[in-house]
């Protein structure tokens, strides 16, 4: 059981590319609808609620609304780029256009693809907060070479995201169930987690639990890196989480993937 | 069968789903460039044969060895000397002809230089030249199976494993794949089929195993096959009372089967049979060779879905 399981992981670290280069090839078809789409709904939300709810809410952390806010909307937007992308385009290849089936008919593992899927998940991640990273800088509310530093902790959160939700269409029978997981896990981290006001607003004991939440751990990183202030609480031990976020569910996702495809 | 020699090698293997037994206690031995069929109806357990030597499914009990590797064990390192036709298509739709290649040959982690090198003979292969920028999408189901068949070839396969891969098509591009599979075979491929098409078996299987409810029922040549089951001409009449008409023709035939409203009487001597029904208004009389419908009847007692 155990020497099986090892036989689905992941034979070099190379054989992922050819799945991360098919799904980059699909996208360049679709770049700019996909550009677009992606963008429309942050900075929406960047606008909408920096300006508007700006104006009543003064400043933040010492800083305004919309630069505390936009650092917020990059980790959430590299949260939701890769869990839809997961949910919605990898469930599809992986159940009704079957190209997890072709693409096992060849010599790569379910570990080569997962890996695949989830580093592209998270280079979509890496795309919105790029862009939403940059209509901040050009507004002034963040600095251009900040925008830099947190790209690494925009690439690590879009990996655990993906691997999370990697664990969801494991499970998930069809897409109508990922509303649970939308609703019930994603909307009220977005809350919780210090990405739109201070999570020193909430009662201590939410704080506790969610200090707990991988989102929280990334804004924790991005928004310093944003804002050039120091980390709070350690930047060794949010990444740490972090890595325990987007590892873990790899392999128990490849477990339940090997039970529903390979039986 | 030397095991060094055989190109698949299954002994005593059994897979069931819950209670529901779906392959039964099968053992059966592939020479290397032999085209060998598994033929049986709808749910005799072909395709989780298919998926079983690609290690994509792992057998209850029993041993599975292809191209030399236990399998699954080592269903990967055996994967790359296969190729692969499944019963659905999975090419992706929104990819050219030249693009589902190249997306292919990656997985086989062939470079750039060397996919390049190999597509336009797999193109011409697969009568796909004047397709090649063609979006997968906009070609026909022929079509779609010849580049899903150049697809399984990209990585020069010494297996091919084709689970119905002609399943869906018409007359003229089923006729196209099998000329197409017999260039395979003369270039010294080894193809696994999987058909309900009994015509297709016959056209092209070397050997065949006949499948019913996940056991073998027979093994052979399909000429040895019909000869050894049947032997003789068939006659199939409809039209009339199946059961007035047998003890009619009884006394004539060697062996009798009714399916249906059909009756199948199995004759040396066939005039014989004919006499009998000279004058009988409303039945309509067929004369043929015998083929392995016959001995899938014979063997079961029923017909198989077509």
């Amino acid at each position: 059981m155990g020497e099986s399981y090892a036989a689905l992981m992941p034979t070099n670290a190379s054989n992922w590319i050819a799945v991360w280069r098919r799904n980059f090839l699909a996208w360049r078809k679709v770049a700019l609808a996909s550009v677009l789409g992606n963008l429309a709904d942050p900075i929406t939300n960047l606008f909408g609620l920096g300006f508007g709810l700006g104006l009543i809410v003064g400043r933040v952390e010492g800083t305004s609304y919309i630069a505390f806010l936009a650092a917020g909307m990059v980790a959430i937007s590299a949260m939701t780029s890769a869990t839809f992308e997961t949910l919605y385009a990898t469930f599809a290849r992986m159940d009704a256009k079957r190209t997890w089936e072709a693409i096992l008919s060849t010599q790569l593992t379910l570990g080569d693809v997962v890996l695949g899927e989830l580093v592209w998940a998270a280079s979509k991640s890496v795309l919105a907060g790029t862009a939403i990273g940059i209509v901040a800088a050009t507004l002034g509310y963040a600095s251009w070479p900040s925008i830099l530093y947190a790209m690494p902790t925009v690439a690590l959160t879009g990996l655990v995201f993906a691997s999370l939700a990697m664990v969801v269409i494991s499970l998930a029978p069809s897409y109508d169930y990922f509303v649970f997981y939308q609703t019930l896990i994603l909307t009220p981290m977005v809350f919780l987690c210090g990405a739109v006001f201070p999570m020193s607003q909430l009662p201590s004991s939410f704080q506790h639990v969610a200090g707990l939440l991988p989102l929280a751990h990334s804004v924790d990183l991005i928004r310093p890196a944003m804002l050039e202030h120091a980390t709070s609480g350690g930047a060794a031990l949010h990444v740490g989480a972090l890595c325990v976020y987007a590892v873990v569910p790899f392999f128990v996702s490849t477990a339940l993937f090997r039970r529903r495809l390979l039986r | 069968m030397n095991m060094s020699t055989a190109a698949i090698d299954l002994a005593g293997v059994s897979k069931s789903f819950g209670d529901k037994i779906i392959v039964n206690e099968l053992s059966f031995s592939v020479a290397r460039g032999e085209c060998f069929g598994l033929l049986g109806p709808n749910g005799a357990g072909k395709s989780t044969i298919a998926r079983m030597l690609l290690g994509m499914m792992s057998p209850d009990e029993g041993k599975i060895t292809v191209l030399n590797e236990p399998v699954p064990a080592r269903a990967r390192v055996a994967r790359v000397r296969i190729g692969v036709v499944p019963q659905f298509d999975n090419l992706e739709l929104e990819f050219t002809v030249r693009e589902n290649l190249r997306v292919f040959g990656r997985y086989f982690g062939m470079s750039a230089r060397k996919i390049e090198a190999v597509v336009p003979s797999l193109l011409e292969f697969a009568r796909l030249e004047s397709k090649a920028d063609v979006r997968v999408a906009a070609l026909s189901g022929g079509m779609k199976r010849r580049l899903t068949l150049a697809r399984a070839l990209i990585n020069d396969p010494h297996l091919l494993v084709m689970d119905e891969p002609t399943t869906g098509l018409d007359p003229h591009a089923r006729h196209l794949i099998w000329e197409r599979l017999r260039v395979l075979l003369s270039r010294g491929k080894t193809i696994l089929l999987t058909t309900h098409f009994m015509e297709e078996a016959e056209r092209l299987c070397d050997r065949l195993c006949v499948l019913e409810s996940g056991r073998k029922i027979a093994e052979g040549k399909p000429d040895a096959l019909i000869d050894e089951h049947i032997g003789c001409n068939v006659i199939e009449i409809y039209g009339g009372d199946p059961h007035e008409l047998t003890e009619l023709v009884r006394p004539y035939a060697r062996h009798i089967e009714v399916s249906g409203e059909t009756l199948f009487c199995y004759a040396q001597y066939p005039e014989q049979v004919r006499v009998q029904l000279r004058g009988r208004a409303g039945l309509r009389i067929l004369q043929r060779p015998p083929n392995l419908e016959d001995v899938f009847l014979r063997l079961t007692g029923r017909e198989m879905e077509k």
